[in-house]
C-alpha cells in the first residue's frame, strides 16, 4: 500500500513538471531554444500569487488570473526584447541559449532585490487529507493531478482545433513554408511564448500548493528538472511532455522513499543522460535526420 | 615564407619579455608590500579565472560547443588536490605541484567517463547533459564522505604565508601563462585547425577526413584537464571548499568571462577574465546589483555583437608595434618622395 502512495505522490510531484514542461516543449518546437527563463516565469508566477493574496488581502479567485495573466505577459516581453532580434537574424543556437541564460539571471536576481532572498510563506488552498477505502492521499496531490490533465485536454483542443493552434503547428514543422501560406509567423512565436508562461503560471499555483514556500531562485531546478521531463518524453510533443513529467515525478518519489532523499537530482539528471545517450528523440518524439 | 617565420619568433620573443616583465613588476609589488596580501590573493583568483576562461574558450570558442558544466570538473580537481596534500604528509612544495598534476589528470579522467556520452549530442542537448553531469557531480561530493560531505573541507595549507606572500601568484601566473602558450600553439597546429574545421562545418569536416569524435573528445578532455588544475590551485588558494562553491552559478560566470571576451579570442577571454574578477571582488557589497548588470550586458552583447566584444580578434602587442613601425616608415618614405 505504502508503494501505491508512494506513486500517487509522484504523480502530485509530476504534475508540476508536466505543465512546466509543456512550455518548454511548446517553445522548442517553435523555436528551436531552451527557454532557460521559462523556471524564472514559476517564480513570477509564485511572487504574484504572493503579493496578491498575501500583501494586498485579495482571494484566490483573484490571484490566479492575475498570476497567468502577468506571466502571459513576461513571457511575451521576454521574447519581444530578448529572443526576437536574434529570431529575424536567424542568429547562432549558442546565442540564443546565452540570451536565454542572461534573461533567467536578471528575474532571478531583480526578484531577489525586491523581495529579498529569504523564502516566503503562501497557502492556496487547504490541506485536507482524502480517503479512498484504505487509500490515503493529501488533497493537495489530488488537485495537482486533476488540474493537470485538464489543462493537458484543454491545451490539446487549442492545439489540434482552433486556428492560432494550427498555425502554432505549422510554424513549428516549417516555418518558411507557414510564413508563405500568409501565416504571421512572429505573432505564433509570441503567442507560444505567452501559451507556455500561462502554463508555467498554472504549474507555479500548483507547486505552491504543493511547497507552501517560494524563493528566488526556486525556478532553477524546478525548470532544470521540467526540461528533462519535456526532453524525456519527446520535445515538441504535448502528451510526451505530459508523460515525461509524470515519470520524472515518480522517479523522484520513489528515489525518496526507498534510495536516498538527498540522491533525487542525481537520479533525474541520470535519467536524462540516460535517455539522451538511448533515444535523444525521446519516448514520444519524431526523429529528425540530419540533412547536409 | 622565411620572413613570416623570422617575424613570428620575433613575436615569440617579444611577447616572451612582455609577460616576464609583467611577472617581475607584479612581484617586486606583492613582495614590498605595495600590493597587500588580500590583492595578492585577487590576483591568484584572476589567474585561476584566467586558466577556467581560456579552458572552457578551448570548447564553446574554438570547437564551437557549448558546455554548462565546467564547475563540475573544476570541483573534481580542487577535491583531489585538497585532499592529496592534506593526506599524503609530505612537504607541501612537492606535493603541491603534484597535487595539481593529480587533480588535472582526475578531472580529464571524468571528461572522458562525461564526454563519451555527451559529444554524441550537439548544441542545446549537449549544454544541458553537460550541465547535468555538473549537477550529480556536485550531489554526489554532497553525500560522500571523503568530501566531508555538505560541511566545508577546510584546513588546506597554502603555500603562502605573512613573511612570504607570493607562492601561490607564482604558480597561478606561470601555470597560466604556460597554459594560455600552449592554447595558442594548439591553435595554430595541425590539431588545432581540425577541431576549428569541426566549428565551422562538422559535416564538411569529416567528409574531408577530420576524425570528429576523436576531436571533439580531445579538445573536451583537454579543457576539463586544465580546469582541474584550476580548480586545484582554487582549492589551496582559499583553504576551505564545499560543493556550494562549484555550482551552475560558477559555470555561468566562467561562461559569461568567455562570451563577453569573444567566443575563440584567447586574448579576449584573458582580458575579460581580470577584468571581471577584480570588478566583482571590488564591487563585493553590489552584488546583487552586479549581477543584473551582468545579465543585462550579456543580453545587449548577444543581441547586438553576438561574437563578443573581441569575436575572434587576438589582441599582439608586437603586431600593433609592427603595424606602428609600417605607419612611420611609410609616413617617411611619403615625405621623401615628396621633397625629391
Amino acid at each position: 500500500m505504502d508503494f501505491l502512495k508512494h506513486i500517487i505522490n509522484g504523480l502530485g510531484l509530476g504534475s508540476i513538471y508536466a505543465l512546466v514542461a509543456l512550455g518548454y516543449s511548446m517553445v522548442y518546437g517553435i523555436v528551436q531554444l531552451i527557454n532557460f527563463a521559462h523556471g524564472d516565469i514559476i517564480m513570477v508566477g509564485g511572487y504574484t500569487l504572493y503579493v496578491v493574496m498575501a500583501s494586498l488581502g485579495l482571494p484566490l479567485w483573484v490571484a490566479v488570473p492575475a498570476s497567468i495573466l502577468l506571466c502571459a505577459l513576461v513571457g511575451m516581453i521576454i521574447e519581444r526584447v530578448a529572443y526576437q532580434r536574434l529570431l529575424v537574424h536567424n542568429a547562432a543556437r549558442i546565442s540564443l541559449l546565452i540570451t536565454a541564460m542572461g534573461v533567467s539571471i536578471f528575474l532571478q536576481n531583480s526578484f531577489m532585490l525586491m523581495f529579498g532572498s529569504a523564502p516566503k510563506h503562501i497557502s492556496v488552498f487547504p490541506s485536507q487529507l482524502i480517503r479512498l477505502g484504505s487509500l490515503e492521499m493529501d488533497s493537495s496531490t489530488a488537485i495537482n493531478i486533476v488540474v493537470s490533465v485538464m489543462m493537458m485536454a484543454a491545451l490539446q483542443i487549442l492545439v489540434n482545433k482552433s486556428k492560432i493552434g494550427k498555425a502554432m503547428k505549422a510554424t513549428s514543422e516549417d516555418s518558411g513554408a507557414a510564413k508563405l501560406m500568409g501565416i504571421n509567423t512572429y505573432k505564433v512565436i509570441a503567442f507560444t511564448f505567452a501559451l507556455g508562461s500561462a502554463m508555467a503560471a498554472v504549474g507555479a499555483i500548483l507547486y505552491c500548493n504543493t511547497y507552501p514556500q517560494i524563493k528566488p531562485d526556486m525556478g532553477n531546478l524546478l525548470g532544470l528538472k521540467a526540461f528533462v521531463a519535456a526532453v524525456l518524453g519527446g520535445i515538441g510533443s504535448i502528451p510526451g511532455a505530459m508523460l515525461g513529467g509524470y515519470i520524472l515525478g515518480v522517479a523522484e518519489s520513489l528515489t525518496m522513499a526507498y534510495i536516498s532523499t538527498t540522491l533525487t537530482d542525481a537520479v533525474v539528471f541520470g535519467i536524462l543522460i540516460l535517455m539522451l545517450s538511448v533515444k535523444p528523440s525521446g519516448l514520444m518524439g519524431k526523429n529528425r535526420k540530419e540533412k547536409v | 615564407m622565411g620572413s613570416i617565420k623570422k617575424k613570428t619568433g620575433l613575436y615569440y620573443i617579444v611577447n616572451t619579455v612582455l609577460v616576464a616583465l609583467l611577472f617581475v613588476i607584479l612581484l617586486v609589488l606583492i613582495n614590498t608590500g605595495v600590493i597587500n596580501r588580500y590583492n595578492t590573493q585577487i590576483l591568484t583568483f584572476v589567474c585561476i579565472n584566467i586558466i577556467l576562461a581560456v579552458s572552457l574558450n578551448l570548447v564553446t570558442g574554438i570547437l564551437g560547443q557549448l558546455v554548462l558544466g565546467h564547475a563540475g570538473f573544476m570541483l573534481v580537481g580542487a577535491y583531489a588536490s585538497a585532499l592529496f596534500t592534506k593526506n599524503i604528509g609530505l612537504p607541501l612544495s612537492v606535493s603541491f605541484p603534484i597535487s595539481l598534476m593529480l587533480g588535472g589528470l582526475l578531472a580529464a579522467a571524468f571528461g572522458v567517463i562525461i564526454g563519451i556520452p555527451a559529444l554524441r549530442l550537439k548544441g542545446d542537448y549537449l549544454a544541458i547533459i553537460t550541465l547535468g553531469f555538473g549537477e550529480i557531480i556536485r550531489v554526489v561530493s554532497y553525500n560522500l564522505e571523503i568530501t566531508n560531505g555538505a560541511k566545508a573541507l577546510d584546513g588546506i595549507k597554502s603555500l603562502s604565508s605573512r613573511q612570504n606572500p607570493s607562492p601561490m601568484f607564482i604558480y597561478g601566473y606561470l601555470t597560466a601563462a604556460v597554459i594560455i602558450v600552449l592554447l595558442f600553439t594548439f591553435g595554430r597546429s595541425r590539431h588545432g585547425r581540425a577541431v576549428i574545421s569541426i566549428r565551422e562545418d562538422e559535416i564538411a569536416a569529416e567528409a574531408m577526413g577530420v576524425n570528429t569524435v576523436y576531436y571533439k573528445l580531445f579538445a573536451f578532455v583537454f579543457a576539463a584537464f586544465l580546469a582541474g588544475i584550476a580548480g586545484g590551485l582554487f582549492a589551496h588558494n582559499y583553504g576551505t571548499i564545499d560543493p556550494a562553491k562549484f555550482d551552475f552559478n560558477r559555470s555561468v560566470e566562467i561562461l559569461i568571462m568567455v562570451v563577453l571576451g569573444g567566443m575563440g579570442s584567447i586574448t579576449g577571454s584573458v582580458i575579460s577574465a581580470g577584468a571581471l574578477t577584480i570588478l566583482s571582488e571590488k564591487l563585493r557589497e553590489f552584488s546583487q546589483y552586479r549581477m543584473i548588470l551582468y545579465a543585462v550586458i550579456l543580453i545587449l552583447v548577444m543581441l547586438f555583437k553576438p561574437s563578443g566584444l573581441m569575436g575572434r580578434y587576438e589582441i599582439s602587442i608586437p603586431g600593433l608595434m609592427h603595424r606602428l613601425v609600417r605607419k612611420i616608415r611609410d609616413r617617411k618614405k611619403v615625405a621623401k618622395t615628396g621633397e625629391a
